[in-house]
């Protein structure tokens, strides 16, 4: 009994009214504004842990965990694209901006990801000398307010990645506060400095799938057809959208589920928008299996991939690689123990923090202060990403080779089985001893 | 003179070429022909050089264009020079919606009548339109000129940031915390150096300016209903 109910076992807390919701209605009451914060979704919702691998056993051959390679390579963009990009691990690393991100945290991202072979991707704001100077593959975004976007650097990118939506808010925008709009970020967007700068939540010069085709021609022409064009959509109604990002000639789809962060948005958008990823993956895969396009058209999953156990199963049920985010930010220091003092000056708690927005983070990530940038160090906060991704990537290895497979990308839906009904029916796998999948036929 | 015949070549050749020219500047003048509405022409190019183009085209002429001049003798669609970064973009007919949306540099002259959503987010260019333009145009603008010797439609420069507008004739209304602004001495300067480049001769006495009302710039919620 905690000390907060007065020893008293007669109270009840509400499951409806919890605290948590009686807090928010008063701060709702309080301020007359919305809640605006980042991060990605933090209710429960169904997801990878309810889904488990068989193993090999007497019907199935595993591969020796030492001995025997199992391959994690993975070429993205071999459509039609000169230089499609291949990547050493099949974990990459989000679009996130320079603006909600210190130059040192993009930095390190970019150096994290040259280690081990795999890209990174720049975000709303363009790329920085910085980040394309310590990246060895870059995926440039290109974004509906095209803030810092120059044919130069599209010119410079190993790939393109037309964003539509992400998985913490598809169909909305963003802010960038003007607390963290310095000079610099200022003179990259062509802003005032610092105002709040509305990030649109649709292109400004075509609508709809149709036009989105000769965009995506237009983008290629612009690069002489050398780099692969990626589209990015927030997880809603995957399948459709998936089909008609491969009618528009895309090389590779970015699918981001609702678990996906963001550096600020309402918390009503993040947590009542979207679906999981794990309720994505199938979707997209149906829609590619569907036009033929499974393995032609690359598919990358992204939204709360945290372990090599994510990354397997993200893969076994049809994905060709993840990219990480939020657990990257973690790798590199984001709300580390370390900092709690600090945190607790601004209200909040190590492994709590998300209001990124403000600028005020003590781990020196999500902010543009000089001084609390300086606290991340780009190199070593870049060497544990990189040995993060080792780890994942090994983790993953060894659940492949458990279920026979001598490359990540053989790992299939028939290696997995779910815990709960609901994951069975978003995973479309058997519930765990049956050969039961809801909404389909025995 | 290097004349490209859209009818025997692709406008990947055409763009292909034209890109070359930034190693290796082996022609300064190039004619198009036979553009009938093809997407994509003369896109990304980045060199001094001139294009012309002789008849119509389709969405994004010109589009992230640097340094180069550019002339369409005939209509165009969707986003023309869209986010040019400099140079000039001329179209001798009408434009079609987004026309030098989030651009960047240089001017884009529109010799007819542009559609909706011209200017749309545009970041420093230069715009100037002999005719009208339609609805939401200069959504979101954040810097550079949009001159409009015609109309403009509903709700011209919603959402403003630090565009300067110009128009001689009616605007059928204003976007949110768009309003009209004094022409002191220095916009007249202004504007007269705008029309003299784009070589059009009106006078800017006759103009009104348009501008930010700075209201929207960081978020209140006194603001809410604007939103």
């Amino acid at each position: 009994m905690s000390n907060d109910t007065n020893n008293n076992p007669s109270l009840k807390e509400s499951a409806t009214f919890d605290r948590a919701t009686m807090a928010e209605i008063r701060r709702a009451a309080n301020t007359g504004i919305y809640d605006i914060r980042g991060f990605g979704a933090k209710r429960k919702v169904p997801h990878f842990d309810d889904l488990l691998f068989l193993g090999a056993s007497m019907s199935r051959y595993p591969l020796e965990g030492y001995r025997e390679t199992c391959n994690t390579s993975v070429v993205l963009g071999d459509r039609f694209a000169k230089k499609p990009i291949k990547l050493d691990i099949p974990v990459t690393i989000a679009g996130m901006s320079f603006g909600a991100l210190s130059a040192n945290a993009k930095e390190a991202l970019g150096r994290g990801a040259s280690m081990v072979g795999t890209s990174t991707t720049t975000g709303d704001g363009g790329m920085t000398p910085e980040e394309r100077g310590q990246s060895s593959k870059l995926v440039y975004q290109y974004l509906p307010s095209r803030y810092g976007m120059n044919p130069d650097d599209l010119r410079k990118a190993d790939a393109i990645e037309v964003v539509l939506g992400q998985g913490a808010k598809p169909g909305g925008g963003g802010m960038l506060l003007g607390q963290k709009i310095t000079d610099r970020v200022a003179q990259m967007r062509n802003l005032p400095k610092g105002i709040d700068q509305r990030s649109a939540c649709r292109h400004p010069d075509w609508t709809g799938p149709d036009d989105l085709a000769i965009k995506i021609q237009e983008l290629r022409e612009i690069t002489d057809w050398e780099v692969p064009i990626y589209i990015k959509v927030g997880a809603t109604r995957t399948y459709y959208d998936v089909k008609l990002a491969v009618k528009a000639g895309a090389d590779v789809i970015v699918v981001d589920g609702m678990q996906g962060g963001t550096a600020a948005t309402q918390d009503v958008f993040i947590e009542h928008v979207g679906i999981p990823t794990m309720a994505a993956i199938p979707q997209a895969v149906q829609a590619l299996q569907e036009m033929g396009m499974h393995r032609k058209v690359q598919l990358i999953v992204s939204g709360g991939i945290r372990n090599g156990a994510d990354v397997a199963k993200c893969m076994a049920l049809g994905a060709d690689a993840v990219a990480i985010g939020t657990a990257a930010l973690v790798a590199l220091g984001c709300n580390d123990p370390k900092w709690d003092d600090e945190f607790k000056k601004i209200g909040s708690a190590a492994g709590y923090y998300d209001d990124y927005q403000e600028g005020k983070d003590p781990a020196g990530i999500s902010t543009q202060d000089p001084d609390l940038m300086k606290r991340l160090d780009p190199v070593d906060a870049g060497r544990r990403l990189a040995n993060y991704l080792r780890v994942l990537t090994l983790e993953a290895q060894t659940l492949a080779r458990a279920c026979g497979k001598n490359d990540l990308r053989n790992l299939e839906p028939e290696d997995l089985v779910a815990l709960t009904v609901e994951s069975a029916a978003m995973a479309r796998v058997p519930l765990a001893g049956t050969s039961w999948i809801p909404g389909q036929k025995f | 003179m290097m004349t490209v015949d859209l009818a025997a070549q692709s406008v990947r050749d055409l763009n292909k070429a034209l890109h070359e020219c930034k190693e290796n500047i082996t022609e300064k003048e190039w004619v198009v022909t036979n553009p009938k509405g093809n997407h994509n022409i003369a896109v990304g190019l980045d060199a001094e050089i001139s294009v012309d183009i002789h008849g119509h085209a389709g969405y994004f002429c010109a589009g992230m264009n640097k340094t180069a001049n550019v002339t369409v003798h005939g209509n165009v669609g969707q986003g023309v020079a869209e986010n040019m970064m400099s140079g000039v973009v001329r179209v001798k007919g009408d434009a079609s919606q987004a026309a030098g949306a989030t651009a960047q540099g240089g001017l884009l002259v529109i010799e007819g009548n542009a559609g909706a959503r011209c200017g749309i987010s545009m970041k420093g260019v230069d715009i100037v339109v002999k005719g009208s333009i339609g609805h939401m145009s200069c959504f979101m603008g954040q810097s550079g000129s949009l001159v409009v010797c015609g109309d403009a439609g509903e709700a011209l420069g919603d959402s403003l940031y630090e565009v300067h507008i110009y128009v001689k004739g009616s605007v059928k209304s204003l976007g949110a915390d768009c309003i009209e602004k004094d022409m002191r001495s220095e916009h007249i300067a202004e504007l007269k150096g705008l029309l003299e480049k784009a070589g059009v001769d009106e006078n800017p006495l006759d103009f009104k300016r348009y501008g930010s009302a700075r209201q929207l710039y960081t978020f209140k919620v006194d603001n809410a209903s604007a939103y």
